[in-house]
């Protein structure tokens, strides 16, 4: 309000010229003046309001749509672990506390997934990443056709999953599979893919590390190209070798970025589904649930076994396990600018 | 002036982005209002009064329906009723999607099918949202086999789902294998071989063995004979209280012992069903029998293609059995449900039930159709020539009527793909193997 009055203000000292210039004519150009300088408040009170909210109106969408199919399901779900709720009759909901909870303590089902998803996620995450880092740093040389070797890089993540993963299962088979063909000429016996649980856990990562090296490469590469050349010619002209170089001028510049998509991979591990729910056809993820990640374990009791109550916790366990993984990334991160500063 | 231009380019944006949004709201409103009209074309402009009306029928895989062209017929003989079909691969997809869209009373077919290993829960359970077929027009009770119309019945005595097609099992054989392994290959002497009792089918699976060409085996996996043992008994997971008993049933124990003993013995080819391994091994000729299905015949003829070609037969099974089938359902939340329900009536009709037998090979559930001569005189070319009528009629008359639970699938399953299969593939033992399966089904069971 304020600040309206404030730009009001000068409009006197505006609306006093015309009488200068001729008294007789002074009313009707007044009245006009006066309604031409009332429309000018108008429109710098519209111009400001419009500043004011329309950033909100623009950000409204993502908001609305976040509450509708985030936040609303995400406090939904929090409310449905309360209770007893099968998919037959979800309208029907019976209260029981914390139960759904405490019982994923002793169940064995939900640890084994826990250790399955750690452990696939894992060794999918960390070769994964190393790989990316070095792909991307041979793109970044300069080479022929360097468009093509980053498109091609990036195909795979634009592969849909159930593409990719009904390819790996063939050649993953264990009678007629190409893998255990390619074995057998070097001597080595069929392997069963699908039955052992380091083989099985091995072949859902090949899955996601043959998707996501791409992308992440892609990544990396990006961040490479942002780093200053100058950088490398003074490194080079202190006899600093390739490697050095990528040792003491490219990794640190990269740091935030390796720290984004570790995040980044850390969620999607712990959300690993639709591999490995296609590699093996249903939600058991194996005999012996060998590959059975929360994920599908989540979907097996909501969906298969029809217990939404159980199904609930799982996924609040699932959301309050990334919450923590996120404070622990946040931490080292921190622990790692400090350093950075002191050094 | 310049004011005035723009106040009035303001406007004219403002109404743009109104008539755009407006236009938007107003299509999705067509699209639901339209509906009725038809895709058909004829529905343009001013149906306003008596259009056509459109029957939505959703199944899961390749239901069959369609592809006899059932819905065409049904078209031509009622010009001004359209039927669109919409199909979700997986069952196990399909009916999860099919309980909320009942529990919410939206975005359901007029017609639904729903799985025997589902039809006790949803009769159970699902009962009041669905229509009362029993007493709509064009349906004979008299027509289908009894214990198909039971599990269409729910506990108020409304049969709710009428059955389409039923799973009666024969044995399936390669005459080509049997012949090396110095077994007889004419199919009414190979059906002789394990007549009446499951053990003898083990027996000759031993006697292949000794003999057996190299690289193949006599069944494709323990998990098929344990599903064929359990489906020939009328008591397997639940009992006449709806409790469950399938640590104790008879049937389930003589399967699993029959089915272990396949694997103990190395008579298996260790393969999953309805895997890509599986797929392949048919026309490679990985294993000489697998109970079969009446609707299995047309999946071993795509997988076995012309590799294949003369060297499967089909005999009789030890024990009539019956492995899977369907049933069409019509919700009350529909808007057309009368019209739904008369196409529900005519679709599994002696006469249309013989239809799918012909064209698709799902074994009627109607055995006024066994009488019909498209079922009767049924051969299988790919088969040489086997009277598959006549062999699954007897199985499907013999079969027991088969006592359903809302759990049978997840029972099933956790039997079959987590303890039989640790038995077969891992080499677990028996015993192991079965704790195994008990665990994952009273973590399943428990709410």
């Amino acid at each position: 309000m304020a600040r309206e009055t404030k730009t009001a203000a000068p409009s006197p000292g505006e609306g006093a010229a015309p009488p200068a210039q001729g008294p007789g004519a002074q009313d009707p150009g007044a009245a006009g003046q006066r309604r031409e300088q009332r429309r000018r408040d108008r429109r710098s009170r519209r111009y400001r309001r419009d500043v004011k909210w329309s950033p909100y109106a623009y950000v409204a969408p993502f908001f609305l749509f976040f509450a509708a199919f985030g936040l609303f399901p995400l406090l939904y779900t929090g409310w449905a672990a309360l209770h007893r709720v099968s998919l037959t009759d979800p309208n029907s909901m019976e209260f029981v506390g914390l139960h759904n909870f405490t019982r994923l303590w002793s169940d064995e089902f939900f640890w084994n997934a826990l250790q399955n998803t750690v452990t696939i996620g894992l060794i999918s995450t960390v070769p994964q990443l190393l790989m990316a880092l070095g792909l991307a740093h041979l793109l970044n040389y300069k080479l022929r056709g360097s468009m093509f070797f980053r498109v091609v890089a990036l195909t795979p993540y634009a592969t849909s999953v159930a593409a990719a993963t009904l390819v790996f299962v063939l050649l993953y088979g264990r009678d007629y599979g190409m893998i255990n063909w390619a074995l057998g000429t070097v001597g080595i016996d069929n392997i069963d893919w699908h039955n052992g649980t380091w083989t099985s856990q091995f072949a859902v990562s090949s899955i996601v590390i043959w998707r996501w090296t791409g992308y992440n490469t892609l990544i990396y590469l990006a961040a490479m190209q942002a780093i200053p050349n100058d950088l490398y010619e003074s490194a080079a002209l202190d006899g600093a070798s390739r490697w050095q170089q990528f040792l003491h001028v490219t990794l640190p510049a990269l740091r935030p970025t390796i720290l984004f998509t570790c995040v980044v991979s850390t969620i999607g591990a712990m959300q690993l589904f639709g591999e490995p729910l296609l590699f093996g056809g249903s939600a058991t993820g194996g005999p012996e649930h060998e590959y059975q990640t929360l994920g599908l374990y989540l979907y097996e009791q909501g969906w298969v076994n029809l217990h939404l109550g159980r199904a609930s916790a799982i996924a609040w366990a699932m959301f309050l396990l990334l919450v923590l993984v996120a404070l622990v990334n946040w931490l080292i991160a921190r622990r790692l600018t400090k350093s950075e500063g002191g050094a | 002036m310049r004011f005035r231009t723009r106040t009035s380019r303001q406007a004219v944006v403002l109404a743009a982005v109104a008539a755009l949004g407006a236009g938007l709201l107003a299509g999705c409103a067509e699209d639901k209002s339209d509906e009725p009209g038809g895709s058909s074309g004829g529905g343009e402009g001013g149906d306003g009064g008596k259009g056509k009306t459109t029957l939505t029928v959703g199944v899961f895989g390749t239901f069959g329906l369609k592809e006899a062209g059932l819905y065409d017929a049904y078209m031509k003989a009622n010009p001004d009723v359209v039927i669109k079909q919409t199909s979700i691969e997986r069952n196990e997809n399909y009916y999860p999607q099919l309980l909320t869209h009942l529990g919410s009373g939206s975005g359901l077919a007029d017609i639904q099918a729903v799985e025997v290993n589902n039809i006790a829960e949803v009769t159970a359970t699902q009962a009041d949202k669905l229509v009362d077929l029993g007493k709509a027009p064009g349906v004979d009770k008299d027509n289908f086999l009894d214990w198909k119309w039971q599990q269409g019945t729910a506990q108020n005595g409304s049969t709710i789902a009428l059955g389409t097609d039923v799973g009666p099992q024969g044995i399936c054989y390669r005459k080509d294998l049997f012949e090396k392994a110095g077994l007889p290959t004419d199919r009414d002497e190979v059906g002789k071989l394990w007549a009446g009792d499951w053990k003898k089918y083990l027996d000759v699976g031993k006697q292949y063995k000794a003999k057996a060409p190299k690289d193949s085996a006599f069944v494709d996996g323990a998990g098929g004979v344990m599903a064929a043992v359990t489906g020939s008994y009328e008591e397997r997971f639940y009992d006449k209280d709806g409790k469950v008993v399938y640590k104790e049933s008879a049937a389930v124990k003589e399967a699993w012992d029959v089915a272990s003993a396949f694997a103990t013995e190395g008579l298996t080819a260790k393969l999953q069903q309805f895997k890509p391994s599986w797929d392949q091994a048919f026309s490679n000729g990985r294993f000489a029998t697998i109970s079969c299905p009446a609707w299995m015949l047309g999946y071993i003829k795509e997988k076995g293609g012309d590799k294949a070609e003369g060297k499967w037969d089909v005999a009789q099974a030890p024990k009539p059995s019956n492995w899977g089938g369907s049933f069409l359902v019509v919700p009350k939340a529909g808007k057309n449900t009368e019209e739904a329900a008369k196409l529900a009536a005519w679709l599994t009709a002696p006469e249309q039930q013989a239809v799918l037998f012909e064209e698709r090979g799902s074994f009627p559930s109607s055995t006024a159709a066994y009488d019909l001569p498209a079922v009767k005189d049924a051969k299988n070319p790919y088969f040489e020539g086997a009277p598959i009528g006549e062999i699954f009629a007897k199985a499907a008359e013999g079969a027991p009527v088969q006592i359903l639970g809302p759990k049978d699938l997840i029972i099933a399953q956790n039997l079959a793909d987590v303890g039989m299969l640790q038995v077969d593939q891992k080499g677990k033992s028996p015993d192991e193997g079965w704790k195994a399966a008990v665990k994952s089904i009273d973590n399943a069971l428990d709410e």
